[in-house]
C-alpha cells in the first residue's frame, strides 16, 4: 500500500480544507474538505493527518477513521500537565464505518481490506457517520454528520439519527448517532472547567505507529516531523497505553487502558461521575478504582452485586454487569453503544479474576 | 437516513384537565424539534412544550445556562419515554440557573430528570411518573439533582420510582416543598446533602416516606436537614427496589428514616400508619450494606437528631423484618404495635462521658408521649428498652434554608 502521507501519490484535486465558524456550519460534510467521497474512495485530504489509538472507545463494533488538521503554520503544544493542546482553527474528525463483504457488515476487530491509497475503499465499507470537533475561539464544538444511503455525502444532523444495522453474526441493533449536545456528555470530561476537550488526542493514546498509514513511524514522531507538534520529549519517555487485545501488553495494563478510554471521561475526579468511582489510568487508590466499593446510587445498575470490583470474582462485580447490560437504566457507558462488547467484557472479567484480595 | 424536516405540528388540544391526556402525537418530528430547541438554546430562552402527549425515543439533554423549559401543565404537556431506545435519563441537565416548570416526564427507562452539578435550580409543578405503578424495572430516580448548589423543588409530583421519587444527593442549600411522592421505594430522599428544608410535602404509599441518609465512600458528608409540616402516611408498599442498592434494605412501612446523618430536625409533621415505624433512626451498622468497606473518616452514627411537636397516629403494627416482628410480638403482643420511633441503638462509644453521649450529639425527643424504642441491635437485641431518660434533651434549632435567588422564579 502506498504511504498516504509520504506524498507518493499526489492528490488529484484541489479541494481545500475550510474552517467554518458558528452560524456558518455547512450542511454538507464535504464542504469542510477534511474527508469526502471521490472516485470510489473516502478521501483524506492533503494535509489532513490520519491517526489511531492504542486502545479506543467501543462503539458497536464500528471501525473509526480519525484525522486531525491544523491551520497552516500553526502548531500544537505539549507539556506534561496539559498533554497535547491543539490551536483554535483545528479540526478533528472521526468517521464511523463497518467493513463490508458481499453486502454484509463485518464485526471484525481488525481488517486491512478497506484501506485505499487516499483513505477508504468505498467498495469495502459502509459509512455511518462522521463526527467533527472543531476548535472555535470559544472552544471545541461537536458536529455530527450522517452519511446518506447512497454513500455520497454526509449531512449535518444536530439532533443525531438512528440506523438499523445487522452484523455478519446476525446481530441486529439500532445504531444511534448522538445529538450534538450528547457530544458533551463525554467530551466535557472536566466539570470544573465545563469545556469540551479532545479525548483521543493524548500522548498515551496516540503514542504508537499508525496501523494503516505510514506504518513505520511513531505518530508523535511523525507529528513532530511534519511540524504540527514541534516541542515534544522523545516518544519513548512519554506514557503509552496498552493495546487492549495485544499479547505484547500485560493483562493489567490492557484492562486499565480499556477502562481509561471507555470510562474515564466521566469516571475521573473532575468528571460527570457522582459515585466517586475513578477509572482513569492514573488512579491508584483501590477503593476509588472500585475494589470492594459498594454502589452509591446505582439503582438497577448494581445487578444485585455488592462491589464495583470484587477481586477474583468477575461474576460478582458491578463493572462487568454494567458492561454486559443493554438496559438503559443499568448499562455503561450510558451513551454510544447498543451492543455488548463481548471481548471487552472478557478482558475486564479476566483482569478482575486475576486480582488478589478479599472484600 | 432522511434530513431533518421541521414540520409544523398540528397539536390537538384537549380541553379537559383530566389526569391522563389521551391525545398522543406520533412524534418523531416533535422529538427532533425539542432536541433542536435544547441544542440551539441561548441563555435566557424559554422553551415551550406544547399541550399534548409526545412519544420520545431518545434521551434529552440541556447544557445552556439560564434556560427555562415550560409546559402547559403537569397533566397537559407530557413527554412519554415508553419507547425509549437511548439515554440513561429522560432529561439530563448540566447547566446553571435552569427552571423546569409545568410539564411531565413519564416512563423513562432510567432516571426521569437528572441535574448533574448545577447552581440555582428551580423545578416547579413538574410530574415524573412511571405509569405502570411500582415495578423493579422502573427507572431509579424521578427528580434527581446531584452535586448542586441552591435547589428548589416546589409543587412537584413523583410516582413509581424504583429507588427515590425525589432525590437530592451531594448538594447544598435545598428546599423541597409542596410536593407529592407516592408509590416510590423512597418518597423523598436527602443524601449526603447539607442544609436541606423539606416541608409541606405529602409522602404516602411509598415503601418509605422521607429518608435522610449519608452513604459512605462519597466525598461530601451530609448534615443539617429539617423535615417539617409534611404528611407522611401509609408508606407500606412492598420494597420493589433492585437488589443491591442502598434503599433495597429499607423496610416497608417506614415513615421517616434517618441513617448515619447528623443534625436532623423533625417537627410539626403528621406521621401516621407506617406499619414498621413512623420514624426510624439508624446507623450504618444496621443497613443491608454494612458489611462492606467504608472510606476512612466516614461517620456511621446518627447524631444530633431532634424530634419535637409531631402528630403521630397508628403504625408499627406490622413491621417488615423478621427480627422486628418477633420483637414486636415479644414486647407488645400479637395485636400490639411498636412505638412511634425506632432506634437501632448504636452509639459512638469513644464519645461517651459517664456512659452518656454529650447532649450536642444526642437523639433528643420533645414529642408529648411519643416513645422511642431502642432495639439494641448493637448487642443482638439483648437490652431492648424504652428508656427515654437520655433523650429528654433539647438541641439548638437549625436555621431556615435561604436560597440565593428569588424562590418565586418560574
Amino acid at each position: 500500500m502506498c504511504l498516504l502521507l509520504s506524498g507518493c501519490l499526489p492528490h488529484q484535486d484541489e479541494t481545500v480544507v475550510t474552517f467554518f465558524n458558528k452560524g456558518e456550519f455547512p450542511a454538507r460534510l464535504s464542504e469542510w474538505g477534511i474527508v469526502y467521497v471521490k472516485s470510489g474512495e473516502l478521501v483524506v485530504n492533503k494535509g489532513v493527518i490520519p491517526y489511531d489509538l492504542n486502545t479506543s472507545l467501543f462503539t458497536d463494533y464500528a471501525h473509526k477513521l480519525r484525522t486531525v488538521w491544523l491551520p497552516p503554520g500553526s502548531t500544537a503544544t505539549y507539556d506534561s500537565l496539559n498533554d497535547i493542546k491543539l490551536p483554535p482553527g483545528s479540526i478533528v474528525s472521526k468517521t464511523f464505518y463497518y467493513p463490508r463483504q458481499a453486502g454484509e457488515l463485518l464485526n471484525v476487530a481488525k481488517s486491512d481490506l478497506q484501506y485505499s491509497s487516499h483513505g477508504l475503499d468505498m467498495e469495502q465499507v459502509r459509512l455511518i457517520e462522521t463526527r467533527l470537533l472543531v476548535h472555535l475561539e470559544s472552544g471545541w464544538h461537536g458536529l455530527p454528520y450522517v452519511w446518506n444511503d447512497s454513500q455520497t455525502e454526509a449531512w449535518l444532523e444536530i439532533t443525531g439519527a438512528t440506523a438499523q444495522l445487522t452484523l455478519k453474526d446476525e446481530q441486529q441493533f439500532t445504531y444511534v448517532v448522538p445529538d450534538s449536545n450528547q457530544c458533551q456528555e463525554c467530551h466535557v470530561d472536566n466539570f470544573t472547567t465545563g469545556v469540551m476537550n479532545l479525548l483521543g488526542i493524548k500522548s498515551r493514546h496516540i503514542n504508537k505507529n499508525n496501523s494503516h498509514f505510514n506504518k513505520s513511524k511513531n505518530q508523535l514522531v511523525y507529528w513532530q516531523e511534519v511540524g504540527i507538534l514541534p516541542e515534544l520529549p522523545p516518544a519513548h519517555t512519554l506514557p503509552r497505553n496498552a493495546i487492549w487485545d495485544s499479547p505484547m501488553d500485560t493483562l493489567d495494563h490492557r484492562a486499565r487502558s480499556y477502562l481509561d478510554i471507555n470510562c474515564a471521561h466521566c469516571h475521573n475526579p473532575n468528571g460527570a461521575d457522582t459515585s466517586a468511582l475513578y477509572l482513569d489510568i492514573s488512579e491508584s487508590d483501590p477503593l476509588r478504582l472500585g475494589m470492594c466499593k459498594p454502589p452509591v446510587a446505582a439503582g438497577q445498575g448494581s445487578g444485585g452485586r455488592l462491589f464495583g470490583i470484587e477481586p477474583g470474582n468477575a461474576e460478582g462485580s458491578i463493572l462487568t454487569f454494567r458492561m454486559q447490560s443493554l438496559d438503559l437504566n443499568a448499562m455503561m457507558p450510558e451513551l454510544g453503544r447498543s451492543t455488548v462488547h463481548n471481548e471487552g467484557v472478557r478482558l475486564i472479567g479476566n483482569w478482575i479474576n486475576a486480582l488478589e484480595g478479599e472484600c | 437516513m432522511t434530513r431533518i424536516t421541521l414540520i409544523l405540528l398540528a397539536i390537538f388540544l384537549s380541553a379537559c384537565d383530566e389526569r391522563r391526556n389521551e391525545t398522543t402525537l406520533v412524534s418523531e418530528d416533535y422529538q427532533k424539534i425539542l432536541q433542536q430547541q435544547l441544542i440551539l438554546a441561548e441563555e435566557g430562552d424559554v422553551i415551550e412544550i406544547p399541550e399534548g402527549k409526545f412519544e420520545l425515543t431518545r434521551g434529552l439533554s440541556l447544557k445552556i445556562d439560564g434556560v427555562t423549559i415550560r409546559g402547559a401543565g403537569m397533566n397537559r404537556s407530557i413527554l412519554s419515554f415508553k419507547g425509549q431506545i437511548q439515554g440513561a435519563q429522560g432529561l439530563i441537565v448540566t447547566a446553571d440557573n435552569i427552571t423546569l416548570v409545568d410539564f411531565a416526564v413519564e416512563d423513562t427507562k432510567g432516571d426521569a430528570i437528572k441535574i448533574n452539578k448545577c447552581k440555582n435550580l428551580v423545578i416547579r409543578r413538574v410530574r415524573v411518573e412511571w405509569t405502570n405503578g411500582p415495578d423493579t424495572d422502573n427507572g431509579a430516580y424521578g427528580l434527581y439533582p446531584v452535586q448542586c448548589e441552591q435547589v428548589l423543588i416546589d409543587s412537584s409530583v413523583a410516582i413509581g420510582a424504583s429507588d427515590a421519587g425525589i432525590y437530592v444527593g451531594q448538594s447544598n442549600n435545598v428546599i423541597i416543598k409542596n410536593s407529592r411522592a407516592e408509590y416510590n421505594v423512597a418518597g423523598i430522599e436527602i443524601e449526603n446533602t447539607t442544609n436541606a428544608d423539606v416541608f409541606d410535602n405529602v409522602a404516602a404509599y411509598n415503601t418509605a416516606g422521607i429518608l435522610v441518609f449519608n452513604m459512605p465512600n462519597i466525598p461530601k458528608t451530609g448534615f443539617a436537614t429539617r423535615v417539617f409540616r409534611n404528611r407522611i402516611v401509609m408508606n407500606n408498599t412492598r420494597n420493589f427496589a433492585a437488589e443491591g442498592g442502598a434503599v433495597a434494605g429499607v423496610p416497608a412501612g417506614s415513615g421517616i428514616v434517618i441513617n448515619s446523618n447528623d443534625q436532623v430536625e423533625i417537627f410539626d409533621n403528621d406521621i401516621a400508619d407506617n406499619e414498621t415505624a413512623n420514624i426510624i433512626i439508624s446507623s450504618y451498622f444496621s443497613t443491608s450494606y454494612s458489611d462492606r468497606s467504608t472510606a476512612p473518616g466516614f461517620d456511621p452514627y446518627p447524631e444530633a437528631i431532634y424530634i419535637y411537636g409531631n402528630r403521630f397516629s397508628g403504625g408499627g403494627s406490622s413491621p417488615d423484618s423478621v427480627e422486628l416482628k418477633a420483637l414486636k410480638i415479644a414486647h407488645y403482643g400479637l395485636t400490639g404495635h411498636l412505638p412511634d420511633i425506632l432506634w437501632d441503638g448504636f452509639v459512638n462509644e469513644s464519645l461517651l462521658e459517664n456512659g452518656k453521649l454529650p447532649e450536642s450529639r444526642s437523639i433528643c425527643i420533645q414529642n408529648g408521649d411519643a416513645v422511642m424504642l431502642n432495639v439494641d441491635m448493637a448487642h443482638d437485641y439483648k437490652d431492648v428498652n424504652e428508656d427515654m431518660s437520655a433523650h429528654h434533651c433539647q438541641l439548638p434549632k437549625l436555621p431556615a434554608v435561604e436560597l440565593s435567588f428569588d424562590i418565586e422564579r418560574s
